[in-house]
């Protein structure tokens, strides 16, 4: 049944239903009303649930990761300075195959301090281990939260859900919460092999030398290829409960024959889809939506691609001296191919500059035009003096 | 699809505005869409809010730069050019004022309606908050959706007394502007 | 023009680090503390400052409040960069003074590793909590500085809880067991004992703390124009004594001479207003719950007695009944 709902609290319900054993609490714009939505609904007694209201994002997620190794279902939301922070305990939580839900409300990182939308957060910390799913709407975010603890107790590897801040945060919607029968079939109880337990004590964090430690990181690798027959399973399984995908690896719409694609994560997606469908555009093109940039996904990336002449890359974040972080990872995934199009990467909407419907037939011109890495939508006469 | 733009001073429930306005549209079976344009600003600062109605589910999410209608919880706000830019031709001018809707169309040079939201609700609700009565008067003006769609929107953020007092607020708010006058604008 | 000059306020030699036009919010209790602190504190410093209200409030680029040097950097580190800079003026030879800001989350609970490594290095730092005990700049939620049974976003009250479960964290305790020359308790409600507090702190060479009572009306539900009253009766109540600490030893405290209730500093505030519900035996079990705590900080602390009149700040009671006056 639908309701209006804002996107922070239809998250915390979703989690909610998922029956999170520990939930570590830590406010920070943009994420703060998934935290004080679920404060709430345990202290309506509509959940239980040990929540931890902790001292920063470093305890939030090493609570989490305690929480976890002790055999509970355990959960945490953060953004931005908060995800930096606790970047040192991602790498552990992942590292111990933990199978760690966290919300990562995308926000930009300072300096300069700003608390709007875009991917630096997740971009930031692409190598830590964690599973990567973007989510392009509110009612994606729900599905991807609720499957995403079925993916991390399956793969036993910690998932970060990524939905950008304010744009679905703080959005009012109508959604679908699925019932708690639903979510129950879907989302046995959690059951981990190496839960600390004095009945069958281990050793959980230990120190690894040169002898094993290639060995460890080889099956960290390994697990996160592996991790994409997962992804697309776990979905596959929640549309035929639900009736919805949420995108499973990667989405690709537009016209079949289109010889131009432009590919994107999160909510910029949504605003393309209706872009693509109602806009009158000269030019003809696909719209690629990619959900899972962790892992990274080259088998589906080249299949989406193939027959593309050129590809327009759109990031939201950029690696100061590189250029385009996705732009950068998609050049490396498509680099095999016999016949791979012309990438052509662009950021926009750095620190939550609107992204409007006209974004996407300027996008479409991108191909014709020179030049490599560029934010797209840079005003140039604000890099004069200050007003 | 129709795109409206609430702007207010931080404190006056801007924020609940929108939400309850798309909640309302949601209780008539419509798709809607109701957001922030978020700042790190404090009481009093202006604030403003996005709000979209449609027969379709809503895909775009970027801030509405062409609203048909605006509705204006502060008549100070009127001084701040932002506050206007970008209306649709013909749009709807709604304003919480204690003036008459003559006296501002005068002073401004463009269509006002003028609605005396924040005396209604100190009135009634015993708060000074102009949100609802501002929303009804809407509701009103532009045909819409009924002011019951309103209350359901409210019943799920009240209950008992205050739920009462807000519907009475409703009803009173809706006496005080021309049923449909907007209509057309809102069927455009 | 004239009007301006015939203004006495404008005549008087008072340094405003802090300049008016800041965004902070009608009666921002922070602002007040941080308007106070600056201006005793004169122009001779260098600013840290943690994230949170004040940051925001008086930065928005292109505009700064600040006429003084002022860094800030992230939510946990303000101790730690006002050590670095502290650091650097020492290496440099250079003697203006580092007073590091922070509100109670960048200081009793992210940013207390680097406090406590600040205070334990004993770098040459003023630090300044403005406590207004929550998380204000991201919506109200509860701090480890969040009174017992107060509402936030995060400690909401409702059929299974009260409000917050525990209590606001001991933090001069936890300061004076560091065993530092010099830490204190303030309010904006005594603004003559912050600033002769501030001065104290200033004069010496050394590891200094003072926690500023700093209300949110926001916050804790009461009217911007409340703000003072509200202070002072923390203060009154016992809940928020004034006290100050050297090396580790209460030095000094404010003494009340009469016993005011808890529940009149509560009743106050919206985010006590649960308290108050006839109908809910949890209610009354909380009240008691506070006067609790406010008595056994009167008993601690010694709060009763027969001290200086705390509306007489600059001692001319204590000469007129024959005793010396404070230097």
């Amino acid at each position: 049944m639908l309701e209006a709902l804002e996107g922070s609290a239809a998250i915390a319900r979703a989690v909610a239903r998922c029956r999170p054993g520990v939930v570590a609490a830590y406010p920070i714009t943009p994420q703060t009303h998934i935290v004080e939505n679920i404060s709430k609904l345990v202290a309506d007694g509509k959940l239980q649930t040990e929540l931890v209201s902790v001292e920063s994002e470093f305890s939030a997620a090493s609570v989490a990761l305690g929480a976890s190794a002790a055999g509970s279902r355990a959960y945490t939301a953060s953004s931005s300075q908060g995800i930096l922070l606790m970047t040192e305990v991602l790498f552990n939580i992942s590292g111990m195959r933990l199978p760690v839900v966290l919300t990562c409300a995308n926000r930009a990182i300072g300096a300069p301090i700003n608390i709007w939308n875009d991917h630096s957060d997740s971009m930031a910390v692409r190598d830590c281990g964690w599973i990567q799913l973007h989510c392009a709407d509110n009612q994606e975010a729900i599905d991807t939260s609720i499957q995403a603890f079925r993916i991390a107790e399956a793969t036993e590897l910690p998932v970060m859900v990524c939905m950008d801040g304010f744009i679905l945060t703080h959005t009012l919607e109508p959604l679908e919460i699925p019932d708690q029968d639903v979510v129950d079939r879907y989302l046995p109880p959690f059951r981990f092999d190496r839960m600390l337990d004095p009945k069958n004590p281990l050793s959980l964090g230990t120190l690894v030398g040169p002898e094993y430690f290639s060995e460890t990181r080889h099956l960290a690798h390994q697990a996160l290829m592996a991790a994409t027959s997962t992804i697309v399973d776990t979905d596959r399984e929640w549309q035929t409960l639900t009736g919805r995908s949420a995108g499973g690896l990667l989405t690709v719409e537009g016209p079949e024959n289109a010889k131009i694609g432009v590919l994107a994560m999160g909510s910029v997606v949504s605003t393309f889809r209706e872009a693509l469908d109602t806009l009158k555009t000269r030019k003809k093109a696909k719209l690629i939506n990619l959900r899972a940039f962790r892992p990274l996904p080259d088998q589906a990336l080249r299949e989406a691609c193939a027959g593309l002449s050129d590809l327009v890359v759109v990031d939201r974040a950029l690696s100061p001296g590189f250029g385009g972080i996705l732009g950068g990872e998609i050049k490396a995934a498509l680099s095999g191919m016999a016949k791979m199009p012309r990438i052509h990467n662009v950021a926009i909407g750095l620190g939550g500059r609107d992204v409007p419907l006209e974004m996407w037939p300027r996008l479409l011109d991108v191909p014709t035009e020179d030049g490599g890495f560029r934010i797209l939508d840079l005003e140039p006469a604000k890099l004069g003096e200050v007003p | 699809m129709i795109e409206v733009r609430i702007h207010g001073r931080g404190g006056q429930g801007n924020v609940v505005a929108a939400y309850l306005l798309a909640t309302a549209a949601f209780e008539t079976g419509q798709h809607c869409q109701a957001f922030p344009s978020f700042g790190a600003e404090r009481r009093g600062a202006p604030v403003t809010a996005y709000v979209r109605i449609a027969a379709q589910p809503i895909r775009r999410r970027c801030q509405v730069a062409n609203p048909a209608f605006l509705l204006v919880q502060d008549a100070g706000l009127l001084h701040i050019p932002s506050t206007l830019e970008g209306l649709k031709p013909g749009g709807g001018i709604l304003v919480n004022s204690p003036h008459s809707s003559t006296e501002l169309t005068e002073e401004y040079g463009r269509p006002m309606v003028a609605v005396p939201a924040t005396a209604l609700a100190q009135d009634i609700l015993g708060r000074p908050v102009p949100n609802v009565a501002l929303l009804s008067a809407f509701l009103a003006l532009t045909g819409m959706m009924p002011a019951s769609a309103l209350v359901k929107a409210l019943a799920h953020r009240f209950k008992g007394d205050v739920l009462e007092r807000n519907t009475r607020l409703i009803e009173a708010a809706t006496t005080q502007v021309i049923a449909g006058a907007w209509q057309e604008v809102a069927h455009a | 023009m004239t009007q301006a000059n015939n203004d006495p306020r404008a005549r008087q030699p008072r340094f405003r680090g802090l300049e008016a036009g800041h965004r902070a919010c009608q009666g921002c209790g922070e602002a007040l503390a941080a308007r106070l602190v600056t201006e005793s504190a004169g122009p001779d410093v260098i600013l840290t400052n943690a994230t949170g209200c004040l940051e925001v409030f008086t930065t928005p680029w292109p505009q700064s409040a600040w006429r003084v040097p002022w860094l800030h950097s992230l939510f946990e580190n303000s101790a730690a960069i006002a050590s670095g800079v502290e650091a650097a003026l020492k290496a440099q030879g250079r003697r203006s003074k580092v007073i590091a800001m922070g509100g109670d989350g960048g200081t009793f609970d992210i940013g207390f590793q680097a406090l406590s490594g600040m205070l334990e290095r004993m770098h040459n730092v003023l630090y300044v909590c403005y406590d207004n005990e929550a998380y204000m700049n991201t919506g109200i939620q509860r701090s480890g500085s969040t009174p017992h049974a107060a509402m936030t976003t995060t400690s909401p009250p409702g059929k299974e809880r009260m409000g917050k479960r525990h209590l606001k964290k001991d933090l001069l305790s936890i300061i004076a067991a560091h065993h530092i020359p010099y830490a204190a308790s303030a309010s904006v409600a005594y603004p003559q004992d912050l600033r002769r507090k501030v001065r104290r702190a200033m004069e010496i060479d050394g590891p200094t703390f003072l926690l500023v009572h700093s209300p949110c009306p926001l916050g804790w539900g009461h009217d911007g124009s409340e703000t003072i009253q509200v202070a002072r009766l923390a203060v009154q109540t016992g809940l928020f004594p004034l006290v100050e600490l050297e090396r580790g030893e209460v030095a000094s405290v404010m003494p009340l001479r009469q016993k005011v209730p808890v529940t009149e500093y509560l009743k106050l505030q919206g985010r006590f207003r649960h308290l108050f519900v006839d109908s809910d035996h949890r209610a009354r079990e909380e009240r008691e719950h506070l006067q609790a705590l406010a008595d056994y900080n009167m008993e601690r602390y010694g709060l009763f007695g027969d001290g200086d009149d705390p509306f007489d700040a600059d001692g001319a009671d204590t000469v007129r009944r024959g005793g010396p006056a404070r230097a």
